[in-house]
């Protein structure tokens, strides 16, 4: 599902190059469950970043489903981020004056989704993340793990086939960070494709896959199949 | 996206920041209420001076005898002659032109007036049947002077309404026979009071058949001929043939001058649409003002709110989904903002009305419609660059920055 052959990204910073990500190979299989490790700063956000279209990679190649996205436009990629991808963040990113519902609906909201059809599909997902009690506060009256979870909801209401995670608990406690690990995995249960970049050994363990990053390379590969 | 959507968002985001939102709307309006009420104060004075014009009657040219100064001298002044007389003949002869409508000769003058032992000066006016619609007058009581030959000089006479109350005091005026100067007149009609117009005041004067006025004055020769036009466009034509009829009577010579209300009318119009324009314009430029502040705002909008833009564009929004959404919010607070001008703006020319009933302070349509579209083009035009910066901010930047 996704491919990434010599895929660099380097920053300009001043008269300074730093090459954030240097040439990565990685093949990701649909349904796949990888934890993305490594020191600060060796590029795991970055790599996320472009997996969800969020970044351009400065070289090589990346291949979602198939195609090359380096060659579409901003229309297409972001029909590809709205239908295909979810993000969750570490700093959740909702909308303060939106409630959990309507912030659950955002995506919908911009595939141009029926009013009727968003309160559904937004309800019966945040239900099914246990927060069907919570659909109408906002995210300040909201705790952490809750916050979370609507963010989780979020990324998933459109039923995109990768789900992005960039340390979903580093803002968590131990309790609900579990928690919202338990949420991920059941996901990956139901086929989605889940990349998680953590610090936590523990959750990290807890992968199929783990691909250790270390200034940019991929350092160590548990799937193995580097380089295809 | 759905229009709809674009929308609620947008005004969403509106609500969710009141003070700004507010600032901008109170800016709009206010632009938008100055051009309604500046505009309506300059078309009010307008149509005030053109009532004041019009109530002296629709087409109308007055006929002088005399060639005015500024046409250059003639021959015949040259010659140290002076100007033949308009006649009661000429005044007939007028009436040939199809484009006149209606001819009313004029024989002014003043007498002593009196019934029984009051006694008043007045102005005496004679003139014909035509006189009454072509000043648009209207009678109080009883007829007005008799339809016929011009020659007849019928013993009939309608006051005003100060001649009927000095004269008459509480006795029935109508069927009393009065005497100016020699002669004995019947009254026969009182003339409605016209307020104070333009021209002579119809509570002072009598009138009575132009015949009977050259008898009295033992003068032949007309104070002036008014002529009403068919329309307004056939009043240059009405002029011409006015002049042309003339000359041919007076051997040739062109010795009369012909005034036409509309010159006069038009030139007032002239300057005071001008004013109303200046005005106007002036006005709207606190819409450009207005513009710019919103301008203003949203661009500290877009910084505050990039992790927004941000978590959008993550969420699957393109480039231009942002453009619409920051385009929406200005085009909502324009159309907000201009819907409350106009209300203000109403309110205020309806007060100015108030204060002065004299002034017909409607604003005019057209400064109205280019209040309205002046706040809706500033707002959205103004709100081009920052929904453009927001549309090209880069996702990733965007949610660099922490938030809840
Ligand atoms: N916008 C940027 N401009 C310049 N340099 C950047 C930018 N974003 C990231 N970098 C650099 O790229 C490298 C990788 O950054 P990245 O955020 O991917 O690290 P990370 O592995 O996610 O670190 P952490 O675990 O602290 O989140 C770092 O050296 C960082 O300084
Ligand atoms: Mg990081």
């Amino acid at each position: 599902m996704i491919e990434l052959r010599n895929l660099r990204r380097d920053f300009q910073v001043g008269d300074q190059t730093v090459h954030a990500l240097a040439d990565i190979n990685l093949r990701v299989a649909a349904g796949e469950y990888l934890a993305v490790t490594g020191p600060s700063g060796s590029g795991k956000s970055t790599l996320l970043n472009v997996l969800g279209l969020l970044d351009h990679p400065s070289g090589g190649h990346y291949l979602f489903e198939g195609r090359d996205t380096t060659t579409l436009d901003d229309q297409a990629q972001a029909e590809l981020r709205n239908r295909r991808i979810g993000f969750v963040f570490q700093f959740f990113h909702l909308v303060p004056r939106l409630t959990a519902r309507q912030n659950v609906e955002l995506p919908m909201i911009l595939a141009g989704i029926e009013p009727r059809e968003r309160a559904r599909r937004a309800s019966h997902t945040l239900a099914r993340l246990g927060m069907s009690d919570r659909v109408h506060h906002r995210p300040d009256q909201l705790s952490g793990g809750q916050r979370q979870r609507v963010a989780i909801a979020r990324a998933v209401v459109m039923q995109p086939a990768l789900l992005l995670a960039d340390e979903p608990t580093g803002n968590l406690d131990q309790a609900s960070g579990a928690d919202v690990i338990r949420i991920l995995e059941d996901l990956n249960q139901q086929g989605i494709t889940l990349v998680v970049v953590t610090h936590d050994q523990s959750i990290a363990s807890r992968a199929h896959r783990r691909v250790h990053i270390v200034d940019g390379r991929i350092d160590q590969d548990s799937g193995g199949n580097e380089g295809a | 996206m759905k229009a709809r959507d674009v929308i609620d968002f947008a005004a969403g985001a509106l609500r969710g920041y009141r003070m700004r939102s507010l600032l901008m709307l109170l800016a709009m309006a206010i632009g938008v209420a100055a051009v309604v009420v500046l505009t309506s104060l300059g078309e009010g004075a307008r149509r005030y001076v053109a009532n004041q014009f019009s109530a002296l009657g629709t087409n109308l040219l007055i006929v002088l005898p005399g060639r005015s100064e500024t046409a250059g001298a003639s021959p015949a002044t040259l010659l140290g002659e002076t100007p033949r007389d308009l006649t009661l003949d000429d005044a007939r002869a007028l009436e040939r032109s199809r484009h006149i409508r209606r001819v009313a000769p004029v024989s002014l003058g003043t007498s002593v007036v009196s019934w029984r032992s009051r006694e008043r000066d007045s102005v005496i006016l004679g003139s014909s049947a035509e006189f009454l619609p072509l000043r648009h007058w209207n009678m109080a009581q009883g007829r007005f002077l008799p339809a016929g030959d011009l020659d007849n000089a019928e013993a009939v006479c309608v006051i005003g309404e100060n001649v009927r109350r000095e004269l008459f005091g509480m006795h029935r005026a109508l069927g009393e026979w009065l005497r100016i100067g020699e002669y004995r007149f019947r009254v026969i009609g009182i003339l409605e009071s016209k307020g104070q117009s333009i021209g002579v005041n119809t509570k002072n004067l009598i009138m009575i058949p132009v015949a009977s006025a050259q008898q009295i004055f033992n003068n032949p020769s007309l104070f002036r001929i008014l002529v009403e036009a068919r329309s307004r466009e056939a009043m240059p034509l009405a002029k011409r043939d006015i002049l042309d009829i003339i000359r041919d009577r007076h051997q040739g010579e062109e010795d009369i001058t012909v005034i036409t209300q509309d010159a006069v009318l038009a030139t007032f119009d002239r300057i005071f649409s001008a004013l109303t324009y200046t005005v106007g314009g002036i006005a709207a430029i606190s819409l450009a003002v207005a513009g710019i502040l919103i301008m203003n705002v949203m661009l500290v909008a877009v910084t505050q709110r990039t992790a927004e833009i941000g978590l959008l564009k993550a969420l699957g929004a393109p480039g231009r989904h942002i453009l619409l959404l920051f385009v929406a919010e200005a085009a909502l607070l324009s159309a907000a903002g201009a819907v409350i001008g106009m209300a203000l703006g109403q309110l205020g020319s309806y007060a100015l009305r108030t204060a002065f009933p004299e002034l017909p302070a409607w604003a005019p349509w057209w400064a109205s419609l280019a209040a309205i579209g002046t706040a809706m083009i500033t707002g959205v035009l103004f709100s081009l660059l920052p929904a453009r910066r927001a549309a090209r901010l880069d996702p990733v930047m965007a949610l660099a920055r922490r938030q809840t």
